[in-house]
């Protein structure tokens, strides 16, 4: 990752497309992890979702934030796979499920070590408008055997609406932001699911926005 | 621009009150260091920033000011449609109403008076329906054509008013468009702030308990009658109203900024939430700010425009 890009590209692009086309209700922001090694689990309707995160960190740590995304569709083609990997900074992650565990988290685990905070959406997809769908279990293998990393959960609202899947159409809604609690280490996926399920339901509680989408 | 000399004046003394404000904070966190004082450092540093934008604006001129304005509405209209319920089919007609935002305030800027004041309740209010039928989806269509034309008349009609006073033609040559506009945003604010003291100093019946448990007539009437006299003696210097006139502007700037207020409020009530929004630290969202605003431009503005223009 080329950090002078990102920095240019948050500067230039995502902080002017965040806080002023769009607009943000943030709840929690102190509880955001601002030193890695951390995993920050969010819900996930929109690629606004990663642009929205990346414009709450200060630009000293931003170079920090990896979000772990599908290589098949960040990969696809070589002028996206060059900016996801230089300016994004992605880890690129296959779902196809052929390869064993280590090795679909060994860029993880890189990024871990080097004390970075990764962005993972446990929904695996965008799925459809502001509904959270069903959490894969990946996110328990990543931590499980690391005793340093926290799990933060953090939910967006409204970004379905500014921007949903399949649109190219952006229009300017305020979306809201509630980071969580760092989840308390468990034995199996199961719990931890359940732990970020109940989480996610109690920040969107706090959301301005919630509920208010037919 | 150049600014004329009352209204000059007015932007010093609403400074004044803004640096004796902060002082008086100031000395406040000194001499009772327990306290928490930060939603009062909050509100004021704020308060600053909303004060020094708007005087920023009008100093550069008539078209920044108006395009600050336009602004406004954007953060206003987004604001409303983001709080309230709107169907994922409704995305594109939201979109027209944000591209009426510069159409609007273009009618403003060229001084078009009779599209300023039909565009969005005629031909916006025709059009929302027509963008909606276009995609087709029936169920919840009479809802959501209602909310979105009346967010478009809160946000964007109402609020465009504020700005048309500055291309009226210059009545008061001591106060010009400016002076109006400086009448206007003072009265309405300092409307709020005297039924907010009025209703804690002396509050015991309430007006509405359903939607403000802290509106009281006590607060309002006292509201009312200090407005009116303020309005009486400042009217003169910053608006081509005379003494009298000025006095029934006061009265219908303090009514109707008390139900621009509960008229927001009763919206956040409807949905359950205290602020709409947290754009400005200390007060909540735009239209948090605004609500009275909303009520008092356009009621203010036909009542000048009628005597006057």
């Amino acid at each position: 990752m080329n950090r002078f890009l990102k920095i240019l590209f948050i500067v230039l692009i995502v902080r002017p497309l965040v806080l002023i086309i769009l607009g943000l209700n943030i709840r929690g922001r102190e509880k955001l992890p601002l030193t890695g090694p951390a995993v920050i689990a969010a819900n996930h309707n929109s690629h606004l979702d990663t642009m929205v995160l990346f414009s709450l960190y200060p630009l000293s740590a931003v170079h920090k934030l990896r979000p772990v995304a599908a290589s098949d569709y960040f990969m696809r083609n070589s002028v996206i796979a060059w900016f996801s990997q230089n300016v994004i900074g992605i880890i690129p992650i296959g779902r196809t499920g052929k390869a064993n565990k280590d090795e679909i988290f060994s860029g993880c685990h890189e990024a871990l070590d080097n004390d970075d905070i990764i962005i993972v959406f446990p929904e695996g997809t965008r799925g459809e408008p502001e509904q959270i769908s069903k959490l894969k279990k990946g996110i328990f293998y990543l931590v499980k055997d690391r005793t340093d990393t926290q799990i933060v959960p953090l939910v967006t609202h409204g970004l379905g609406r500014a921007l949903p899947r399949g649109e190219a159409l952006l229009v300017p809604f305020n979306c809201d932001v509630a980071v969580g609690e760092s989840l308390p280490t468990v034995n199996t996926s199961s719990e931890l699911l359940a732990l970020l399920n109940d989480s996610y339901s109690s920040l969107l509680k706090d959301c301005l926005t919630y509920k208010k989408i037919k | 621009m150049d600014i004329p000399q009352n209204a000059f004046i007015a932007m010093l003394v609403v400074l004044t009150v803004l640096v004796i404000a902060t002082i008086i904070q100031f000395l406040l966190k000194l001499k009772n260091p327990e306290n928490d004082y930060h939603e009062l450092y909050q509100r004021i540093m704020s308060w600053w920033w909303i004060i020094g934008l708007l005087f920023l604006f009008l100093a550069i001129s008539t078209n920044a000011a108006i395009i600050f304005f336009a602004f406004l509405s954007f953060l206003a209209l987004k604001e409303f449609i983001s709080i309230v319920e709107t169907r994922q089919t409704d995305r594109n007609a939201v979109f027209w109403l944000y591209l009426s935002i510069p159409l609007q305030y273009y009618w403003v800027a060229s001084g078009w008076y009779g599209m300023f004041i039909i565009f969005i309740p005629v031909y916006i209010f025709l059009l929302i329906p027509v963008r909606m039928v276009l995609k087709g989806e029936t169920e919840g269509f009479i809802k959501s054509a209602g909310v979105l034309h009346w967010s478009a008349m809160l946000t964007i009609f109402s609020i465009s008013h504020v700005a048309y006073l500055l291309v009226l033609p210059e009545k008061n040559t001591l106060a010009g468009g400016v002076g109006l506009v400086l009448f206007l945003l003072f009265m309405t604010q300092f409307n709020d702030v005297s039924q907010y003291v009025w209703g804690k100093l002396f509050g015991k019946h309430k007006i509405i308990p359903k939607v403000s448990p802290n509106k009281t007539w006590q607060g309002f009437l006292g509201g009312m009658f200090t407005i009116t006299l303020l309005a009486s003696i400042v009217a003169p210097h910053l608006t081509p109203l005379s003494q009298i006139e000025g006095m029934v502007a006061g009265i219908l700037i303090s009514i109707s900024g008390f139900f621009g207020d509960v008229v927001i409020s009763s919206v956040k009530r409807d949905l359950n939430i205290k602020d709409s929004g947290n754009l400005i630290p200390g007060h909540g969202g735009i239209l948090d700010r605004m609500d009275s605003l909303i009520y008092t431009a356009p009621i203010f503005f036909h009542y000048i425009y009628s005597l006057y223009y």
